[in-house]
């Protein structure tokens, strides 16, 4: 899309909810507390916000912003917090069928091929072998692994091992996929074009997707609205709805329209990354003190 | 070196039998060396057997010595020890690993007992088991217990945490969990305490055979070292070598089936 010319509005989405009714997830006032030597540290201020079907909605904000703390609550992985996960008007209380799960870390299993690490959630659905493989084998095609089934995660990659995990994921057809700063060990081309892949793949799916992450461009790509967090305690400072057209690809980071929207949303994320960095080094210098 | 010939080097190494040629090449180079050092006196023959002359006692031990007899005794007490051990250590390593009480009030214990020179137990093992091949086994079995316990707790405790949420992700049951993400995990390193506990096992029946005077290669060597038919003697070494290197191989195997690709 490079060259092209696409509209630019600034848009805040206001009150950062899709409309109820249409809403497959509802985060309703989390707030979730932790236990620290220096007292209780607050991660997540009654963020609320939500999602409709086929919707991608990214998250971002500074280190320490509570993002992946807000992951792990939505994913189930976390409890012991104040509010209410919902999907299809199920409250979450633990890990749920219907939400799928992408880590930041490398999360393939070693010791199973690609097509057994794809099979994996359908021989824990309990399908015949045959069936569990001739589905897996969509999914990796889906992600454009074909031709590696047989190999290793040892043997890839650190960008195929990361499409390894997001077709496990997408196998076990999770109604909402949550990733976690997927790509944030991989290098900024094939961050990119991993990015197309996950475009296609959501073009395909008509996929509901929320995505956390700390990097703009990769959020104004391949978001429809993008929820931006205060630093700590992490609220929600903004919801910024993304009118770049659809169907998207890497190309449209070229874009002028794609350029304002990176710039607004580090207009609102700066002052916030700053306070992280002072913060950050003001503890560096207690500790630095107190050895 | 023309190109070729360090293009043939290279394919040489990356040949399937190139490593094992050069192994067997280096081991066949040192046994020749040593026979060398030996026949011009720089070793002295009285305290080292020739290579040559060893490999002439072969027969002899194997026809008069009755070895393969012995051979098998101690193959099976060590094969029985090393059932016990896996059996018996990945049991103890995982319930430590699931219950944080009793890993609390033990780990120091079973760290203290992997240390601890166990061979001096065998008098007691007598008096309990009786002057048998259970009493031997018994021995294998606890002095290679602890390091598999301990290796095994490291292996499932080590599971990344992300693959351990990877697994919540899809909902698995806690015997899921175990068996399809922390065990195949930590396979590595529990075969890693198998095989420091299958050496502490056969120093252990080895050595019990030949202070018990029971029977089995221990036995054997003793005999020949008090007559002092020194190439007999490691002659009767070379087939413990043997028992451990079928246990080690039967033990590769098992990693590879249970874990194909590390």
């Amino acid at each position: 899309m490079a060259g092209v010319t696409v509209p630019f509005e600034r848009v805040d989405a206001g009150a950062p909810h899709a409309a109820p009714a249409q809403a497959i997830l509802v985060v309703d006032d989390i707030v979730k507390r932790f236990e620290t030597p220096d007292g209780v540290l607050t991660a997540v201020d009654h963020v609320s916000f939500s999602v409709a079907p086929g919707e991608f909605v990214g998250i971002i904000g500074p280190s320490g912003c509570g993002k992946s703390t807000l992951f792990n609550v939505i994913g189930g992985l976390l409890d012991g917090y104040e509010g209410t996960v919902k999907v299809a008007d199920e409250r979450v209380r633990g890990p749920h069928r219907s939400i799928g799960m992408i880590f930041q870390e490398e999360s393939t299993f070693p010791w199973r091929s690609v097509i057994d690490n794809v099979a994996f959630p359908l021989e824990i659905a309990g399908l015949p072998k045959a069936e569990r493989y001739e589905r897996a084998k969509h999914f990796v095609r889906l992600v454009g692994l074909d031709g590696f089934e047989r190999r290793y995660p040892a043997e890839l990659s650190g960008g195929m091992r990361q499409r390894v995990s997001m077709a496990r994921t997408l196998a076990a057809q999770p109604k909402i996929l949550l990733m976690d700063e997927p790509f944030a060990s991989l290098d900024e081309q094939t961050r990119l074009l991993l990015g197309d892949k996950v475009l296609q793949i959501q073009q395909q799916l008509k996929q509901t997707t929320l995505l956390i992450t700390h990097n703009i461009t990769e959020a104004v790509q391949l978001s429809d609205r993008i929820l931006v967090m205060t630093y700590r305690p992490g609220k929600v400072k903004r919801m910024v709805e993304i009118k770049l057209p659809r169907p998207r690809s890497s190309e449209v980071v070229s874009s002028e329209a794609f350029g304002r929207y990176v710039a607004q949303i580090w207009g609102d994320l700066r002052e916030e990354a700053s306070r992280g960095l002072e913060d950050e080094e003001g503890r560096k210098l207690r500790e630095g003190e107190k050895r | 070196m023309s190109e070729a010939a360090i293009a043939a080097r290279k394919a040489f190494a990356r040949s399937r039998y190139g490593p094992a040629l050069i192994g067997l090449g280096s081991f066949v180079a040192f046994i020749v060396l040593v026979e060398l050092l030996i026949r011009v006196g720089l070793i002295n023959r009285f305290i080292v057997p020739m290579p040559s002359d060893i490999i002439a006692a072969f027969p002899r031990v194997i026809e008069e010595e009755q070895v393969l007899h012995r051979f098998v005794l101690t193959a099976t007490e060590a094969l029985s020890a090393t059932i016990l051990v896996t059996v018996l250590g990945v049991t103890g390593g995982v319930l430590l690993h699931r219950y944080l009480l009793l890993r609390q009030a033990t780990e120091t214990w079973v760290a203290a007992i992997a240390a601890a020179p166990l061979v001096l137990m065998y008098p007691l093992y007598l008096v309990i088991f009786g002057r048998s091949a259970l009493t031997i086994v018994m021995m294998g079995f606890t002095a290679g217990l602890a390091p598999v316990i301990l290796k095994t707790l490291e292996g499932l405790s080590g599971t990344r945490r992300v693959l351990i949420n990877v697994g919540k992700s899809f909902n698995l049951t806690s015997s899921q969990q175990f068996w399809k993400i922390l065990f195949p995990a930590a396979l590595p390193t529990i075969f890693v305490g198998l095989r420091l506990g299958l050496i502490f096992s056969l120093i252990n029946i080895v050595g019990v055979e030949f202070l018990i005077n029971f029977g089995g290669l221990g036995q054997l060597i003793n005999e020949l070292a008090e007559r002092y038919d020194l190439p007999g003697t490691y002659a009767a070494i070379c087939f413990v070598i043997l028992v451990s290197v079928c246990v080690f191989v039967l033990m590769e195997r098992l990693e590879r089936w249970l874990r194909p690709v590390d």
